[in-house]
């Protein structure tokens, strides 16, 4: 019999070995995956795995799909240290979609330096104003606001159904239920010629480098960490608990709101029904891949992005279904959640006593 | 009885019971101390594994039996994960909803636009043919029964029965039942096995009874819905089925609005209100904290380890 038993402190070593664990993990299951559907094992992992990234474009998709996962992740595993659920990331995302991209149509057309910034600050206002609900539902009510972000993520996906179809739908576009395409002066510049690799990259660069600095050089920092590991300690050194949770949904809120406007001002162009395919959700991987440090989810963002890629990659190439990216997000965060237990615990074989 | 009114309670109740199935499963998990966000995930694993199984033999039991085991399969994933493995309740529940999406996804891609007949309605003899009563209460599918008789069942076995007992003695202090000799960890492995049967259960019934084909994502939110239904009910099996017909009730009006075009309202913000109905009615549960703290498991969503 093998079991458990705690470890006088927490491992640090297996703290990054893990993810490396996981990794393993979720790709031999692919293989077996890939086995399961019929598909010749090697081929499909070449596509799925190599071919994206084979090629210089490839890798500028890579950062252009990275882009939002890194933004939210960053925002997401800042607020998870101070154990505020907030997963509704996904619906700020569209939010701030929404609100940039009004901006855009509104100043169509209006080729000036100041449309890009002001899109900038609408779209992360859209974000954050949408995350302030939960956060005030919380504060106030005591209402969990893994639910209320959750529901508002639907809603939020109604709305921006509801103004695609009518206020802001192309008046020329023949009833069809998207924008007008951005003007020059509205889409995000693109930082490697012949790519769509745009300058939202460096802005989620420099996401990363604050976020670190906030967690580890910061009074803030320590006090999320604190509130999230000993809530009481937390509460006797005096931080507010509501502080934290508002500074949380409002930091993650603006930085998903940020990277809808990217998505829409970067790779999409306009405004359409569907802005993301669930980089809110990913992201949550991405936090907890990255054990929710922004350097680590720098990298992690990477991978996850390459999960998007590669389902691209495998559809086109071998006719698999896109949602084996789904399956791959879900099976890695399970090995992950098993191999973080090697943290905290030591495998020990169990030896019968004798009497 | 105006026939537009009738058929609409008909209508009620079967969007109603999904989320009871659902709400009931995950009101006995959280009793235990187990807090599982993979409701959402689970009912759409159990949905696609019913309509695959029914495509497949053609039989709308083994249809529901798919659905269930789907479901179970799916919850003895998280149980393993956070009972022996310690890992984060709220995280791996997480886990569960996205894997559940993609999986479902993949098993699904070529049943899209199969067409099933739907479970067969129950008709009894004389019963079914009183006016208005005859089909406010007969005729309906086997498992809207089920549903009802379940809730009833749980409510007795919580509140009457000695397991049911442990059980909620389990969820509110796991290290006083672990002294007292119980085994909370095969307590809270049943219980969650359980909530995945109901939650498995729920997808089925969404997939061969409330609308018989299959759509991705075809739950949109009801396994969450079913989450704040239970907080709504105060962890009480009575006031799960009064939640669950009063948000089936939301969901179904607002599609007749939009169907009648009475009312002059986009259907995307006709579309919202059940969303927006869980999220008020959340906020005016949780406001009440003493509420929360009476009737709240204590030990909900905290590992536990045997020190012994």
């Amino acid at each position: 019999m093998i079991s458990l038993q705690p470890r006088a402190m927490p491992s640090k070593l297996m703290g990054y070995l893990a993810p490396l664990i996981a990794l393993g993990l979720t790709l031999l299951s692919g293989l077996v995956l890939f086995a399961l559907l019929g598909v010749p094992v090697g081929e499909a992992f070449h596509a799925f795995f190599i071919e994206p990234i084979s090629t210089p474009y490839g890798l500028s998709e890579l950062g252009v799909k990275a882009t939002p996962l890194i933004l939210i992740g960053v925002g997401l595993s800042i607020g998870f240290r101070a154990q505020v659920w907030n997963i509704g990331a996904e619906g700020q995302l569209i939010l701030g979609g929404i609100f940039g991209g009004a901006v855009a149509l509104y100043f169509y057309e209006v080729d000036a330096w100041y449309v890009l910034p002001l899109m900038l600050i609408a779209g992360v206002i859209g974000g954050m104003l949408w995350a302030a609900i939960p956060a005030l539902l919380k504060t106030h009510f005591n209402a969990n606001e893994i639910l209320t972000s959750l529901m508002l993520t639907y809603v939020a996906g109604l709305l921006l159904s509801f103004l695609v179809h009518g206020a802001l739908r192309d008046p020329d576009g023949f009833n069809f239920p998207e924008s007008r395409l951005f003007h020059d002066a509205a889409l995000l510049p693109i930082v490697m010629e012949g790519t769509r690799l745009h300058i939202g990259a460096v802005v989620a660069l420099f996401v990363v480098v604050a976020g670190w600095v906030l967690l580890s050089r910061t009074m803030l920092g320590f006090a999320l960490k604190v509130n999230g590991a000993a809530p009481r300690a937390g509460a006797y050194a005096g931080f507010s608990q509501k502080r934290l949770i508002w500074f949380s949904l409002l930091l993650t809120g603006g930085l998903a709101g940020l990277a809808g406007l990217i998505e829409v001002a970067g790779p999409i162009g306009q405004l359409q029904p569907t802005i993301s395919p669930g980089y809110g959700f990913t992201a949550i991987i991405v936090a907890f891949l990255g054990r929710l440090h922004p350097i680590g989810v720098l990298f992690a963002g990477l991978i996850m992005a390459l999960s998007y890629l590669g389902g691209e990659s495998a559809q086109i190439t071998l006719n698999l279904p896109v949602a084996v990216t789904g399956v791959f997000q879900g099976l890695l965060l399970f090995f992950l959640l098993a191999a973080d237990v090697l943290i905290n615990f030591k495998i020990v074989r169990k030896v019968r006593r004798q009497l | 009885m105006n026939e537009t009114l009738l058929l609409a309670i008909l209508t009620i109740i079967t969007a109603a019971t999904p989320l009871v199935f659902a709400a009931i499963g995950e009101l006995v998990v959280e009793k235990s101390g187990v807090l599982n966000l993979g409701v959402e995930g689970m009912m759409l694993v159990g949905a696609v594994s019913s309509f695959t199984a029914v495509h497949v033999t053609g039989s709308a039991t083994l249809g529901v039996f798919a659905g269930m085991l789907a479901g179970v399969m799916l919850a003895s994933i998280f149980a393993f994960l956070t009972l022996n493995l310690q890992s984060s309740q709220v995280a791996t529940g997480l886990a569960l909803t996205i894997f559940g999406i993609g999986v479902s996804a993949l098993i699904g891609q070529p049943l899209i636009g199969v067409a099933y007949e739907g479970l067969p309605k129950i008709q009894v003899p004389l019963l079914s043919e009183i006016p208005v009563i005859g089909r406010l209460f007969f005729g309906h599918d086997i498992l809207v029964y089920c549903s009802i008789v379940l809730v009833i069942a749980v409510s007795w076995f919580l509140s009457r029965t000695r397991a049911g007992l442990i059980l909620r003695a389990v969820g509110d202090s796991h290290d006083a039942a672990h002294a007292l000799g119980y085994p909370v960890i095969r307590v809270r492995y049943m219980a969650t096995l359980f909530g995945g049967a109901c939650a498995g259960l729920a997808g089925a019934y969404l997939s061969m009874a409330y609308a018989p084909m299959w759509v991705e994502n075809m739950s949109a939110g009801r396994g969450w819905i079913a989450l704040a239904l239970v907080v709504f009910a105060s962890w009480q099996p009575s006031r799960v089925l009064f939640g669950a017909y009063l948000f089936g009730g939301i969901s179904i009006l607002q599609l007749h609005a939009q169907a009648s075009g009475t009312i002059n309202i986009p259907s995307q913000l006709m579309s919202m209100l059940p969303y927006l109905a869980t999220i008020i009615v959340l906020v005016l549960i949780s406001r009440d904290h003493g509420r929360i703290r009476r009737n709240a498991p204590a030990s909900i969503g905290k590992a536990f380890h045997p020190t012994t």
